[in-house]
């Protein structure tokens, strides 16, 4: 199997990603939080990225902030898909009210902007992590479950989707062994977008300051941590951007690629 | 020769195939094809799907479709070589010398623009005539064409006539450059059979009146016998016989020509009724909900053990619409539908899984009609599973002996959908029905997406199934044809009623309602002279009224 110059660099980036954020504790030459030096030092040998505001090492800090950024964001991606796609599929084999009731539901929490919503449910709740992912996902997961109940009704019309109702398979068979399979190219493609506007997300909640709460290290923080230096000429700021940046080009190069892939696969719906 | 107006020499047709997985390939599409065609002649290019016929037709104005490139060879039209012609030169030819009737004239008009404008529009981008005179002559082949009010037809738009007379208009748009060549592509398959032989009349006397020559693109032999001075059969891109029309029919050469001549004369032995009908249709009346029609009023018809009833029609007849009431996709208004001795439930979720497995249904789209992501072991070996609990080697085992009867063999076990042709995929759906082991199965359109050989073979294998299994067949199809070769009983439907039942020969023979003497009479015969014969006799029928 030939893996494609574009698909090798993403995969090699994300890869890269998310093993410095598996080992994190392995990696990272010093602590999370432990002050090392003085504020904004250069990079030096000691310090490969140099120091951020209070001293602390910034490559340390990226791998676990990376470990914080990127966990987050799998989850919440993974809770909405899920959520989204199941609700989305249901929706759109069960027809009739049930779908009008979830739809109208959907349209109505997508009226609201995103960030605002999620800003004002932060403010009132405590942000843990189990809320921020919750929030995050849910949010979410109406996007997927307009993308999933629009793929769905399409296939649900479909003569072997009929021929299996006449044979009186259940909802499970129907959705799951007929209708999944043939909607997951656009539900994979989806899923690397996704999880990019969630580490846009957590990123965006973090800088703003209703995400990671300090010590703790996020992308996101540290450009918020870093941000005044650039006023003094000091790039700290800008080594989470790029990393939030490259990790965004190459989960999308990836998921084109398997994209790509599923779709000519043998039998594949092709398009 | 003087009057020679095309001629192709050794064309080479070429494209670039794209397969899954594998490095583009160049494919050779047409393969050295040559013909030459007389002013005013007709030439009819034959084949089933995938033989280049479509790809030869537009090769005569130069035109290869989405990739497809002429690679070689000469298209001599009146004299020169359009091949090599590009750009400006090329849009003199099109449209001008040589005009095109696609085979969905549905999708070939502009649905915002009247009909003249459309049917002008090209005499009058050549400039071969004022715009008066462009309508005039408009005005004189909706005459010939026989369209209702021929002074204000063009004035209408598209969705204002019907399928027919669109089919007409769009052969009135070609012949109104007055070209020298029109190609006619399979300008009456998507038509009902009784409209078929009104535009197939029409583009006869057309083509007699105004002198042009053709090239008629179809897979129907009978349909081009009717038309053609010559015909052409091809197969894969090559030529296999090519000769005049008398010969071609009355006496093939080649094997596969023959074969094509003589389809569907398959015998069959009509079975007498028995005491005891597998599916009775009692006064059924449906409606679509949201709509204030009946689709279907008061049906009534029994299909015994082991026989094949034929349900005929044309499309929006009601045929389908029956196969729906009778799965229970559709709930009836009023009546029962009583299979096996038992009263079925009239919506299907509340029917027993005995019932469900005993009903089985085969669709006219094999393509859609198996899951892609699903090997052909899957597909027939669910039903095993569901109704049967069959596992592991005894469900294999089972899934293989399937196989073997529906002529494939062990081999096919582990390929998906999209690795079959379609006559393949059908016999896949045939063996999923089957697996289920029913008393009835329904069969929606079987063979009307398939090409003449193979739905031979498909129809062959369901009599000999239904001979091992005695299994029963209701059988929806529009194409009379198949109807004689498989039917023991047969239902007429016209706009939601039944018009005419009961055993095939009580159906086919005299006297005749007004409605089946039209579709009996319409359907084409593979022999010269038919066209003709019916017309004349129909308005000999109509003078004598």
């Amino acid at each position: 199997m030939r893996v494609p110059f574009a698909a090798a660099v993403g995969l090699f980036f994300t890869a890269l990603y998310f093993l410095a954020a598996i080992f994190a504790p392995l990696i990272a030459p010093y602590g999370m939080a432990e002050v090392v030096g003085g504020v904004w030092e250069p990079a030096s040998a000691e310090h490969w990225l140099g120091t951020d505001n209070i001293g602390r090492d910034l490559l340390s800090r990226m791998i676990y902030g990376g470990r914080t950024t990127i966990f987050i964001a799998a989850a919440a991606t993974v809770l909405s898909f899920t959520t989204g796609a199941v609700l989305g599929l249901l929706a759109a084999v069960l027809g009739g009210w049930a779908d009008q009731a979830l739809s109208r539901f959907v349209d109505l929490i997508m009226s609201i902007p995103t960030l605002i919503f999620a800003l004002v449910v932060l403010s009132v709740m405590p942000v843990t992590l189990p809320v921020l992912v919750l929030v995050m996902g849910l949010l979410d997961s109406t996007r997927v479950y307009r993308l999933a109940r629009a793929v769905a009704v399409d296939i649900n019309v479909m003569d072997f989707v009929e021929a299996a109702r006449l044979r009186g398979e259940g909802r499970g068979w129907i959705i799951f062994r007929e209708i999944l399979p043939n909607a997951l190219s656009p539900l994979v493609a989806e899923m690397g977008l996704r999880f990019i506007f969630m580490v846009l997300f957590v990123s965006t909640l973090s800088f703003l300051g209703l995400g990671i709460q300090p010590p703790a290290a996020d992308w996101g923080g540290i450009v918020k941590e870093n941000k005044d230096g650039i006023i003094y000429g000091i790039p700290a700021a800008l080594v989470p951007a790029i990393a939030i940046a490259t990790l965004a080009i190459s989960v999308n190069l990836v998921a084109d690629w398997v994209l790509n892939r599923t779709t000519s696969l043998k039998g594949g719906r092709g398009g | 020769m003087a009057d020679t107006l095309l001629e192709i020499k050794n064309l080479k047709i070429g494209a670039t195939a794209y397969p899954p997985g594998e490095p583009p390939q160049e494919i050779t599409i047409v393969d050295g094809v040559s013909l030459t065609l007389e002013k005013g002649k007709v030439l009819g290019l034959i084949g089933e799907s995938g033989a280049g016929k479509s790809t030869i037709g537009l090769s005569a104005m130069n035109y290869g479709r989405g990739g497809v490139r002429l690679t070689g060879g000469e298209v001599l039209l009146n004299g020169r070589d359009i091949r090599p012609l590009r750009g400006g030169k090329m849009r003199a030819i099109r449209g001008a010398e040589v005009t095109y009737v696609a085979q969905s004239a549905a999708a070939a008009f502009n649905p915002a623009k009247k009909l003249m404008e459309q049917i002008t529009e090209a005499a009058l981008a050549h400039g071969r005539c004022s715009k008066r005179e462009a309508e005039e002559r408009a005005v004189t082949l909706f005459h010939k064409l026989g369209l209702p009010e021929p002074e204000t037809f063009g004035n209408r738009y598209p969705h204002q006539v019907s399928g027919g007379q669109l089919q007409r208009a769009m052969t009135a748009l070609a012949l109104c450059p007055e070209p020298d060549l029109v190609i006619f592509d399979e300008p009456t398959t998507a038509l009902d059979v009784t409209t078929q032989i009104d535009v197939l009349a029409a583009i006869k006397d057309a083509i007699r009146d105004t002198g042009v020559a053709a090239l008629y693109i179809t897979h129907d032999l009978a349909v081009v016998a009717q038309v053609s001075d010559e015909i052409m059969v091809l197969r894969g891109g090559k030529t296999v016989e090519y000769g005049t029309c008398d010969q071609i029919i009355n006496n093939p050469q080649e094997e596969y020509t023959q074969a094509l001549v003589s389809v569907r004369s398959i015998e069959h032995e009509e079975k007498q009724p028995t005491p005891e009908p597998v599916l009775r249709v009692e006064g059924v009346t449906a409606r679509y909900s949201g709509t204030r029609f009946d689709v279907l009023e008061t049906i009534n018809v029994d299909l015994h053990p082991g026989q094949t009833l034929a349900v005929v029609g044309e499309s929006g007849s009601g045929k389908s619409t029956l196969a729906r009431v009778i799965t229970g996709l559709l709930p009836p208004r009023e009546g029962s539908i009583i299979f096996a001795g038992r009263t079925l439930s009239p919506d299907m979720p509340s029917r027993s899984r005995e019932d469900l497995r005993e009903l089985q249904m085969i669709y006219q789209m094999a393509d859609v009609a198996m899951n892609p992501r699903q090997t052909v072991g899957t597909i027939i070996g669910r039903p095993l599973e569901f109704y049967f609990g069959l596992k592991g080697k005894a469900k294999r085992q089972r899934i293989i002996e399937l196989l073997d009867e529906i002529e494939l063999g062990e081999g096919f076990i582990d390929r998906y959908p999209a690795e079959l042709s379609g006559g393949q995929k059908q016999r896949v759906c045939i063996a999923r029905a089957l697996a289920a082991d029913p008393k009835l199965i329904i069969c929606d359109e079987v063979t009307s997406a398939l090409d003449p050989l193979v739905a031979d073979g498909i129809l062959k294998l369901l009599l000999s199934l239904q001979k091992r299994e005695d299994v029963a067949y209701l059988f929806i199809t529009h194409d009379l044809a198949t109807v004689r070769a498989i039917a023991d009983s047969i239902a007429v439907m016209y706009k939601g009623r039944v018009v005419r039942y009961g055993t095939k020969s009580e159906v086919l023979s005299p006297p005749f309602d007004d409605y089946t003497d039209l579709l009996l009479s319409s359907v084409p015969e593979m022999k010269l002279g038919w066209l003709e014969e019916v017309i004349e006799h129909r308005r000999m029928e109509s003078a004598g009224h």
